[in-house]
């Protein structure tokens, strides 16, 4: 056990501070327009802190993997308080899963645009009827010539009104068992028949959208992967969704906020952080937090070292969303009366968003694979327990 | 960057646990619970072949020169067996109460003969770190010590006894001298011996230094991964038992109401794993990080263990609750850990008061 990161790392922290601070004056911010925060993401590209690994030919920096770089650069940006890269579901997953699994010319057409952010992309998965059972989705394709053409809906589609593409898992082959009759297909959000509505959650925000298909003309060549195969196409894209979720720098940012919330904040003269019962629950998930933190440290070390890191990375979805949700509704106990107060009220503490995390969190620990899904799979993979009897397979598009 | 046992520390607690399954089977720890013999010679002496007394004893004194993560290490793997041994005593806190606070010819006196396994020490301290209870207090006047301590781990079976006073210092004194009273306290875990010592004008060595602070987180962490093995081992119990019952034509470890408490046993666990090594990697490698690490550690494996503990015994049903299976015996281990030096509310203040973020 050594965390020390050696000579070559610590030089490459350094590299990465001195260029946060030299380029400071060029951070966006909320207010800047869109070309400067594109500006921000070229200029990341260009020294390799976005899009690090992805080949030049592609868009991306081409630097050879390296976990430790990557998590420098992450923690670098969080000690500095500095925007980081652009993310969404086109970066996080959409880019990576074409680069497995594209052709040539799709690789060429998306990847490059993506990651600069020139290109937005939304995800199309879940549906009314196929939320954690998703291969049972029914939004389907019939053939036309070299074309399919797809009818059907999409739920919980985050940034669908903003996008300009989509990736949808899509039934192409009705007659084939219900895993096999899925293909991963990509076209634009303009094409005709396509229409958003923006869905509101409990929070008063549309954070997500539903999407209507109605005879909507896509050509066959638009297929990522084999068609038929969509299911294991999305699964090599799901890996990259399962461990944004849960991220235990989050937790300990949001720690570090309610510390210092508590710190300034009185209630009849009293500081919150004077309060035992608060402090005791405050270190109760401090304490949580941290063996999530150190519990991150085994995985990059799994990692570095090519070997799977079992049940300490399949717990990591169900934990720290749990955690996050848990730090939220301290906040809000914390604060009192004023912890309720919303959507820009007299009074208001720290713009709300302790209540709307609390409320978006739950949604969290249901998205991704609810908290009842993880629980199967640690159960299975990692404790060897035997899957519930199946009811005999059915067949989705009959 | 390596956050990883070494293959070293992963043969050690493999060998560890291979000798405790065949010196102290069970079979054994129950003859060790119903009885009164003051220590489990077989175990320990098996213990002492492997040279475990004198892990942190350094090599100059006989020892292995080891670090508090190899002795968390040993520590889960005893928690793991439920195994009798005066391990947190004799072989962590007596060895760093005289390597940081005894003088050079105390530890020439004392380490070689702790490191050899010829001599066990016990440690009361109980109430400098976690408050005197029921008037106990140790006073030194003219170098005697007089009064009475709770909570002595491993005395009555020790030969020399390491003492905190009421004025905050250390002192040494032979088990055997006139004036000390050695009283069994009898708890729910009857695989350790802690006991009631009371002195009555006894000559005492007094170690010139202070090491108070390192021998209360020294002690949470290696409570902590006392806790960590013996809930590991809950878990494996419960999850191997609901793949052998059947009821309802089926495996009981086939209905998600019973695979859903074994997951949330080992989520709630594993990330305590990570805890428990970086808080005894703290000690050498950031001890300014030391303090908060070993509370958090303690309080958290406290939680944890009594959630898993209690969670297990339902997962076993009617068997779970019987003296037969034996899993009480490591509920009742983490029962014991849990509120020695102080519980996870105390724990967490002494958190809080680590980062200045309540009164001192």
């Amino acid at each position: 056990m050594d965390l020390a990161y050696g000579p070559e790392h610590n030089n490459f922290r350094r590299e990465v501070e001195d260029f946060l601070a030299e380029h400071k004056g060029r951070w966006p911010t909320r207010h800047s327009s869109r070309a400067e925060v594109l500006a921000w993401q070229r200029l990341l590209i260009a020294h390799g802190y976005a899009a690090r690994t992805i080949p030049r030919e592609y868009g991306g920096f081409g630097a050879a993997p390296d976990i430790l770089k990557s998590r420098i650069i992450a923690e670098a940006f969080t000690a500095a308080n500095a925007p980081g890269p652009l993310a969404g579901q086109g970066i996080s997953m959409l880019a990576p899963t074409l680069l497995e699994l594209g052709t040539e010319e799709q690789k060429r057409q998306w990847i490059a645009p993506t990651l600069a952010g020139e290109v937005v992309w939304c995800q199309g998965y879940s549906e009314p009827g196929a939320g954690s059972d998703l291969a049972s989705l029914r939004t389907a394709a019939t053939e036309d010539g070299d074309d399919f053409v797809i009818n059907g809906q999409k739920i919980w589609t985050s940034t669908a009104a903003q996008a300009d593409m989509i990736f949808a898992l899509i039934r192409t082959e009705p007659d084939a068992p219900k895993h096999a009759g899925i293909s991963y297909l990509i076209f634009s959000m303009k094409t005709p028949g396509i229409e958003v509505r923006p869905l509101v959650t409990m929070t008063g925000q549309a954070e997500f959208n539903e999407v209507f298909f109605t005879d909507v003309r896509v050509p066959k060549s638009q297929i990522v992967g084999a068609r038929g195969e969509g299911w294991q196409v999305a699964n090599a894209t799901l890996k990259h969704e399962r461990g944004m979720l849960g991220d235990p720098n989050a937790a300990e940012q949001r720690l570090a906020a309610i510390i210092d919330l508590m710190r300034e904040e009185t209630i009849g003269g009293e500081r919150l952080i004077d309060n035992p019962l608060f402090l005791d629950r405050l270190m109760r998930l401090q304490g949580e937090v941290l063996a999530m933190k150190f519990n991150g440290l085994r995985l990059l070390t799994a990692a570095l070292a090519k070997e799977p890191s079992g049940l300490a990375s399949l717990i990591v979805k169900l934990r720290g969303c749990e955690l996050n949700h848990q730090l939220a509704a301290l906040a809000i106990d914390a604060l009192g009366e004023l912890g309720v107060l919303y959507d820009g009220s007299p009074h208001l503490r720290a713009h709300g968003i302790w209540q709307h995390r609390y409320m978006f969190d739950l949604g969290l620990i249901i998205g991704g694979g609810t908290a009842q899904v993880q629980k199967n799979i640690i159960s299975e993979r990692a404790l060897g327990m035997p899957r519930e009897p199946k009811p005999a397979p059915e067949r989705v598009g009959a | 960057m390596d956050f990883a046992l070494s293959a070293d520390q992963t043969m050690m607690q493999a060998s560890l646990a291979g000798v405790l399954a065949r010196v102290s089977p069970l079979d054994r720890v129950r003859v060790f619970a119903a009885g009164s013999e003051p220590l489990a010679r077989d175990a320990w002496g098996a213990m002492v072949d492997l040279g475990i007394p004198g892990l942190l004893i350094g090599e100059v004194h006989g020892g292995l020169g080891l670090t508090l993560l190899d002795a968390a290490l040993v520590a889960e793997t005893l928690g793991a067996h439920v195994a009798p041994a005066p391990f947190l005593a004799s072989a962590v806190l007596a060895p760093i109460a005289l390597s940081r606070a005894g003088s050079p010819a105390q530890q020439d006196a004392w380490l070689p003969r702790l490191a050899s396994g010829e001599i066990v020490a016990a440690v009361a301290i109980h109430e400098a770190v976690a408050g005197a209870r029921d008037g106990a207090g140790v006073c030194v006047e003219g170098g005697k010590l007089s009064g009475t301590t709770l909570f002595a781990l491993d005395a009555i079976g020790a030969d020399i006894l390491i003492v905190a006073d009421t004025a905050g210092g250390l002192n040494l004194v032979e088990a055997a001298a006139p004036g000390v009273e050695r009283v069994s306290l009898t708890t729910i875990d009857r695989t350790r011996r802690v006991a009631e010592v009371r002195f009555d004008a006894v000559p005492a060595e007094r170690l010139p230094g202070d090491a108070l602070p390192a021998l209360r987180d020294a002690a949470w962490v290696i409570l902590a991964a006392d806790m960590l093995g013996a809930s590991s081992t809950i878990i494996e119990k419960a999850v191997a038992y609901a793949k052998e019952r059947r009821q309802f034509g089926r495996v009981i470890g086939s209905f998600q109401a019973v695979k859903h408490l074994c997951a949330e046993m080992a989520a709630q666990l594993e990330p305590c794993r990570a805890l428990v090594w970086y808080a005894a990697y703290a000690d050498a490698a950031a001890p300014g990080e030391a303090p908060l690490m070993a509370a958090h550690a303690k309080a958290l494996l406290s939680d944890v263990s009594r959630f898993v503990a209690r969670t297990s015994t339902e997962v076993h049903g009617g068997m779970g609750f019987t003296d037969l299976l034996g899993l009480h015996f490591w509920f009742k281990r983490v029962g014991l850990s849990r509120q020695l030096f102080g519980g996870p509310e105390f724990a967490r203040r002494a958190a809080a008061r680590a980062q200045g973020l309540a009164a001192a």
